[in-house]
């Protein structure tokens, strides 16, 4: 995956002081020409997998045929996320906003003679509304744009994360211009705290109290201090911060550096999980371009203040994102968490004072310097203040991701935003926090969207993953899900953790399976106390929270499985069969080709036979039935 | 394909001598030598002044890395939980019948290496599989069995 630079190359040198920054940016955007085309073809990693470079080459190649005059050669720029990436490939035709989705090579020559020459949208190519048919020619008319707050979002799908000079055109680093010339370590410190952001990889702590605890950690034992961006993103299922590190380097950067100032330290590092390759490209030539024009490195902007940053590569561990563990990590070894006897502000790096913070927190810290502490205090919800950004996937109409205001109603965020459950019916719960969140059901839709009332309501905020689900989702199998995963990934250092989640997930093998008792149930509930109680890291603090609050609001569904050996969403293996619709197969043989044991027969045209006896619900036979006479009992 | 070193050393020299730089070592041998071989890990020893029972440990304990030898074509099935909503684990179920061996490891032939991850970031073109490093979004095991008799034939 490889993405080349799109704007044009100015030549610059060194800025030597902040005014060097506002005069380029002045003379970046003084060269813009505002009537110009411009043709964003989105370049995040769900485009990029979608074909989106071909999208590119086949405009590229459709100008050039259509002979455009010389003068208004529209310019094809590459960005990352739109969040949009179910509808992706996603091109965009700027000045006039027309947004067009799943757009393959071969469109390429109408959306240039009709749009470019011919000045009118391509109808089949316009975002159709899921609930009234209707097309929409802008983007942010779209219900999925048009109720999101987006300001930690703001250039991304604008502007070109490779290119320095695009973000700068678009006001990047004029906070750190703004700290430097005007503001002491302090200020800087005491903005943070007034603004009220709270961390956003999960546990929600006051950003602006963990600077202060450094600073004043750094204090009593003078020597380095450092600054880490936690980029590992653990929550599978989950790609806010993915999107920010692609498609805004330098917004965590410039964050990173205003935080370097304000705490006193000279060497910083970006944790980054190793599934994300382009992030970790679009990092690197960040930091490549910030440090050529002086915006890190030695005597920043002239002001004597020194800082530079490090990446360093996740290497597939979820315990990972947890402070020590990721402190160990990036010293080079096994990834394994610490007692937090002494908190990792104080000593966390090598021994020494630590800020670790989440990407998306770095990526709101030059928004508050920017816009003053009192601007941001007022979006969101007085105790969760600002925007977060939701990672909406699972079973809804607008699979993206979101930005919205703290506070805002959970089923607003789901029905309006993410067009709601596709199909009829309403949603039937939520994951909210990823693994060691909770699930919520339809029921607490009106539950506010921030860190106190999610944690309140037996869930939590976590990085911000939201898994949607509907009938077909059983919260058994879902439960299992996460513990399976957290019992894989716990790194087998303290015994509640390490065996109490085997033992857990014992019993949702069992009820999985259609064994196990009511006091099974009541057992597993006394086990998953235990475990929040006794482990070491959050990882098992946190791990039976899924299974708790599935009990607790779906208690019924665990029931059936256990009592009548039933799964009543269809998913649990061995509480279910696969019967072949007479009404409906064709007798195509399409199933019989696809099935591993061989045990559906039939004569072609006519209905086919599956023999449960031999069937092992593997599926195949689904996938491959063009009629849906396939069906799940 | 990415530029292979030649040798260890070449990979050695990129980094300084220290204990920090163990991870990233073996991160470039892993992804330039498809695995980490006994003989290379003592070379990241001697460089980093490591014990070897710590870059054993450091190697086992993460996910990404494999101390034997792998296939020519990797296949990543996402089991995040985007994925495993939309089928992800099914998929996984039936390329392991397929291929014959279980997820984690490398079919007999060296051919192919089968493994599972947790979320590839692209949660919205659930479920995903990665074939070397195209993506194949939305796909189904049809789809995945294409694919792979495509390569294969290659
Ligand atoms: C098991 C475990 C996994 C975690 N994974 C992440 C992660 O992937 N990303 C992240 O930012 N924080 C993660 N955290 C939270 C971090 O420990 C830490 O609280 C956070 O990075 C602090 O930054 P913040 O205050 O900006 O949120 C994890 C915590 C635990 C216990
Ligand atoms: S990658 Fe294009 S919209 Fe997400
Ligand atoms: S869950 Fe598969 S890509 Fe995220």
């Amino acid at each position: 995956m490889t993405q080349q630079s799109t704007a044009e190359k100015l030549d610059q040198s060194r800025l030597n002081s902040t005014q060097d920054l506002l005069s380029l940016t002045e003379s970046i955007r003084g060269r813009r020409d505002e009537k110009r085309p411009v043709i964003i073809v989105c370049h995040g990693t769900g485009c990029l997998a979608n074909g989106s470079p071909n999208v590119a080459e086949a405009l590229r190649q459709a100008i050039k045929e259509a002979g455009i005059a010389a003068k208004v050669v529209p310019q094809i720029k590459t960005t990352g996320c739109h969040g949009f990436c179910s509808r992706g490939p996603l091109v965009i035709m700027q000045p006039a906003g027309i947004f067009y989705q799943r757009v393959q090579p071969d469109d390429a020559q109408e959306i240039i003679q009709a749009t470019l020459v011919e000045g009118r949208p391509v109808e089949r190519l316009l975002y159709e509304d899921t609930k009234t048919g209707e097309r929409i020619i802008h983007d942010y008319e779209i219900p999925f744009y048009k109720h999101q707050q987006r300001i930690v979002l703001k250039n991304i799908g604008k502007i070109d994360p490779t290119d320095i000079y695009d973000t700068i055109g678009a006001g990047g680093y004029l906070a750190l211009a703004k700290v430097l010339s005007r503001m002491s370590p302090a200020d800087v410190v005491s903005a943070i705290e007034t603004s009220g952001l709270r961390g956003r990889g999960g546990a929600g702590f006051p950003t602006g109290r963990k600077w202060a605890s450094a600073v004043a950690a750094s204090k009593k034992r003078p020597g380095p201090v450092y600054v880490v961006v936690n980029g590992d993103e653990g929550d599978p299922g989950a790609f806010m911060d993915r999107t920010v590190m692609e498609g805004d380097p330098h917004a965590v950067l410039e964050g990173l550096i205003i935080g370097a100032y304000a705490v006193g330290s000279n060497q910083g590092f970006m944790y980054v999980r190793a599934e994300y390759p382009l992030a970790i490209k679009h990092l690197n030539i960040a930091i490549e371009q910030a440090r050529e024009l002086g915006l890190l490195g030695k005597n920043i902007l002239g002001s004597g203040f020194d800082f530079d940053v490090e990446i360093a590569r996740g290497a597939g561990a979820f315990v990972c994102g947890e402070s020590t563990a990721l402190f160990t990590s990036i010293e080079g070894r096994a990834g394994e968490p610490r007692p937090k006897y002494i908190r990792s502000v104080e000593e966390g790096l090598w021994g020494r004072p630590t800020v670790l913070n989440n990407v998306e927190t770095w990526a709101n810290v030059p928004l508050i310097i920017e816009r003053g502490a009192d601007w941001y205090k007022n979006i969101g919800v007085p105790h969760s203040t600002g925007t977060k950004v939701f990672s909406l996937v699972g079973k809804i109409a607008n699979v993206g991701l979101v930005e919205v205001p703290m506070g805002i109603p959970l089923n607003r965020l789901i029905e309006e935003i993410g067009g709601g459950t596709p199909g009829a019916g309403r949603f039937k719960a939520v994951q909210t926090g990823g693994p060691s969140g909770g699930c919520l059901p339809y029921e607490l839709g009106d539950v506010p969207v921030d860190f106190d009332s999610l944690t309140k309501a037996g869930s939590m905020m976590g990085s911000g993953g939201m898994i949607v689900m509907d009938e077909h989702d059983c919260v058994v199998d879902v439960a299992r899900y996460f513990l399976r995963f957290l019992e894989e990934e716990s790194c087998g250092k303290c015994l509640p953790c390490r065996l109490g989640l085997k033992a857990m997930l014992e019993f949702l093998n069992r009820f999985a399976r259609g064994e196990g008792s009511l006091e099974d149930l009541a057992e597993l509930e006394n086990l998953a106390k235990a475990v929040q109680d006794g482990s070491l890291c959050a990882l098992g603090g946190s791990a039976p929270n899924p299974v708790l609050t599935t009990i607790r609001y779906f208690r019924d569904e665990y029931e059936a499985h256990i009592k009548e050996k039933r799964c009543p969403a269809g998913v649990c293996k061995d509480l279910i069969s696969y019967i072949i619709d007479p009404e409906k197969c064709t007798g195509c043989g399409a199933c019989a080709r696809s099935c591993p044991q061989g045990c559906i027969t039939g004569e072609k045209k006519k209905p086919h036979n599956l023999d449960p006896a031999q069937c092992i619900r593997c599926g195949m036979c689904l996938d491959s039935c063009k009629f849906s006479a396939v069906v799940v009992r | 394909m990415k530029e292979q070193a030649e040798t260890i050393d070449e990979i050695l020299d990129r980094y300084p001598g220290e204990p920090r730089y163990l991870i990233s070592l073996l991160q470039d041998i892993q992804a330039e030598h498809g695995y980490i071989s006994r003989e290379a890990m003592t070379l990241v020893c001697g460089h980093t002044g490591v014990p070897l029972s710590r870059a054993w440990a450091a190697s086992t304990f993460y996910k990404s890395f494999s101390v034997e030898p792998r296939g020519e074509h990797t296949i990543k099935v996402c089991l995040g939980t985007a994925c495993h909503l939309k089928g992800g684990t099914r998929l996984a179920e039936g390329l392991e019948r397929e291929l014959g061996v279980k997820s984690g490891c490398t079919t007999k032939d060296l051919r192919f290496s089968l493994d599972t991850v947790n979320c590839l970031g692209a949660c919205a073109l659930a479920p995903v599989v990665v074939l070397d490093e195209e993506y194949l979004p939305n796909t189904n095991s049809k789809k995945v069995k294409q694919s792979i008799k495509r390569l294969d034939a290659e």
